[in-house]
């Protein structure tokens, strides 16, 4: 039973025992609607960040969580009557709605956290939630010694051989094969789209899985079906702790992030600024990597002292482990060059 | 009696009819009225080759379905009421098991590292894992083990209406065993090869557990494009109008079926 269900329970016995004193109560306390994506990651942002935020501004969050929120956001915006309030969702996910008129504009006078932060943390509709990484992910039973480390040693079936699995997905992966294809992580965007479907061609016959979730990636390195892929570092050290003899490498990894956004027409516009700034606070963000393997969107996080130097080597965001890294653009996935290299992506599967 | 059954229309209506009504109209209109998803549909290459995939694998899971069922409901059919009993349980008993955790079980089954792989390398059959999932043939696989008690059932009702003594009328007139069954049991139980065929070849069309999770990324179903135009297009009249093209197929199916056969018949009420 999960946290949210309990506050269910409660707030439907309350709602039984007296509806005149609960709704009194309901309407006095200010109250926003909260949506993350569930599992273990909700439950570690609700002891990290979302009950302490709750408990400091005196506000009420009710949790909701979805694995792909999009639809959702686009059905409640449409329908002209949102229903949640804050989003936690990628990044290109923020940026896209506020294209397209679904998302608020942020004003980041009210949100002095946000404000603080590098610009690369966040953009007009959202700011980074927390960070997680697209890694090059090997078993060590394969490759006790020498493994492969980087994304040139991905694409060397000769020097490397073994089964291997890409994400069944263009974000991050395009980016991966150009750098194999030579390109330095910070010199990435605009991506060079006709090179990167090119170097693709190459390894394509040596791919056996193109993984659609993160549970099934977990399952190919867990299981030996692969000796190498791409996956995203908190699965791959969850499959570690686990006693599976895998390991990753942050060189070359793809830093991506989740941001929050606030639904346009939101039914607590107000509170969910608010929140949306104590979201961010340092010291909440220090506590979310000590619950689970993400980096806090907040680099400040790193300043607080709550963070242990051994915990923040591990950690995707970590100012040293993500100078190896390329910073995602989401502003480009979500451009017309963007977006036409999704749709070439299902072209590209199919041939 | 429309007083009884009005509560089901109600609720056919509100879950069913209206929501399908509702995307139909989505693929249609946009913004004002467009044939632009259709026109994709019919032109990008990508649909055709999801199309294609789509009816092979389910020509192909029938054929392997029926080839696997008809025994399966002839041996009951002609047991005793006791073991008829028991070969249908076991013909059902994976319905009470998720589709999800059986598309699991065959993973844990064909994988590199799975039970058959190891099995075959311990007898030497093999000296290298063969590649049994991740690709068209686990998708295969599992989808007829899912599928076929939809293939059985209809068979087996429809091998138990053959009267027997049929059977024993064309043995006393000297046919052996095999020519009455060509002659005279096969011909009568045509009517449930078409019936389970149409209901296992209708269902697969529309999978999408199976290839999602054992067809290794490459075998790229119907279903599956529905679910990446949603991503892809950020409507949902890209998505519906894959939707209502499958659907128009597999009425266009029932239609040219209900032709030949009764689709009470087909639905296992007859």
């Amino acid at each position: 039973m999960t946290k949210r269900d309990i506050r269910f329970g409660y707030a439907f016995l309350g709602g039984s025992l007296g509806l005149f004193a609960a709704t009194g109560i309901a309407a006095a306390a200010e109250q926003i609607t909260f949506v993350s994506q569930g599992g273990a990651y909700q439950q570690a942002q609700t002891v990290a960040i979302l009950d302490p935020a709750a408990k400091k501004l005196g506000i009420t969050i009710n949790q909701d969580s979805i694995p792909d929120a999009w639809p959702a956001i686009k059905t409640q915006v449409g329908s002209g009557k949102p229903i949640w309030d804050v989003v936690d969702t990628p990044t290109g996910y923020c940026l896209r709605g506020g294209e397209q008129g679904l998302i608020e504009k942020l004003d980041f006078s009210k949100i002095p956290n946000a404000a603080a932060m590098p610009e690369a943390y966040r953009n007009p509709y959202s700011v980074s939630y927390e960070f997680y990484s697209s890694v090059l992910a090997f078993s060590q039973k394969t490759f006790p010694k020498d493994a492969p480390n980087s994304w040139v040693d991905f694409w060397d079936v000769k020097k490397f051989p073994g089964r291997r699995a890409l994400r069944n997905h263009p974000i991050a992966t395009l980016e991966a094969a150009l750098m194999a294809d030579g390109v330095a992580p910070d010199k990435l965007y605009p991506l060079d789209v006709d090179r990167a479907f090119k170097k693709l061609e190459e390894i394509k016959p040596h791919i056996t899985v193109w993984w659609t979730s993160g549970a099934q990636s977990a399952q190919l390195l867990n299981d030996g079906e692969v000796d190498m892929e791409m996956a995203w570092n908190g699965r791959v050290s969850a499959v570690a702790k686990e006693g599976a003899k895998v390991a990753f490498t942050y060189n070359q990894g793809i830093l991506q992030s989740t941001s929050l956004c606030i639904l346009k027409g939101a039914p607590n516009l107000d509170t969910a600024v608010k929140f949306l700034n104590e979201a961010v606070d340092p010291v909440h963000q220090a506590n979310l990597p000590l619950n689970i393997d993400y980096g806090p969107g907040n680099p400040k996080a790193f300043d607080t002292g709550v963070i242990k130097p051994e915990r923040a080597a591990q950690l995707p965001s970590e100012p040293a482990n993500a100078a190896k890294q390329a910073l995602m653009s989401y502003a480009w996935w979500s451009s017309p060059a963007g977006e036409a290299a999704e749709k070439r992506w299902a072209s590209f599967m199919q041939k | 009696m429309l007083a009884l059954v009005s509560p089901a229309l109600l609720v056919i209506l509100a879950l069913i009819v209206l929501p399908v009504g509702w995307l139909a109209w989505q693929s249609i209109y946009h913004d004002g009225f467009t044939l632009e998803n259709y026109r994709r549909v019919f032109t990008e290459d990508i649909y055709w080759r999801s199309f294609a995939l789509t009816f092979e694998i389910s020509l192909a899971v029938t054929g392997i379905a029926l080839l696997l069922g008809y025994p399966v409901a002839y041996l009951a059919n002609s047991v005793p009421k006791g073991w008829s009993i028991l070969i249908l349980s076991l013909v059902v008993l994976p319905f009470w098991t998720s589709v999800l955790v059986r598309a699991y079980a065959w993973l844990a089954l064909l994988q590199r590292t799975g039970v058959i792989n190891q099995l075959l390398r311990y007898l030497d059959v093999t000296s290298e894992p063969l590649a049994l999932v991740h690709n068209t043939f686990g998708t295969v696989v599992a989808t007829v083990h899912i599928l076929l008690p939809f293939m059985v059932l209809p068979l087996y009702a429809t091998m138990q209406k053959i009267p027997s003594d049929l059977m024993q009328a064309g043995a006393s007139l000297g046919a052996s065993p095999s020519l009455t069954f060509v002659r005279v049991f096969l011909p009568l139980s045509l009517p449930g090869v078409l019936a389970g065929c149409t209901m296992v070849f209708v269902l697969c069309l529309g999978f999408y557990i199976t290839p999602e999770l054992l067809g290794g990324g490459r075998t790229v179903m119907v279903s599956m494009l529905v679910s990446r135009n949603v991503e892809l297009y950020n409507q949902f009249g890209a998505a519906s109008a894959v939707a209502v093209v499958l659907l128009l197929s597999v009425l266009a199916i029932f239609f040219v079926v209900s032709r030949f056969i009764s689709l009470d018949r087909i639905l296992g009420q007859k």
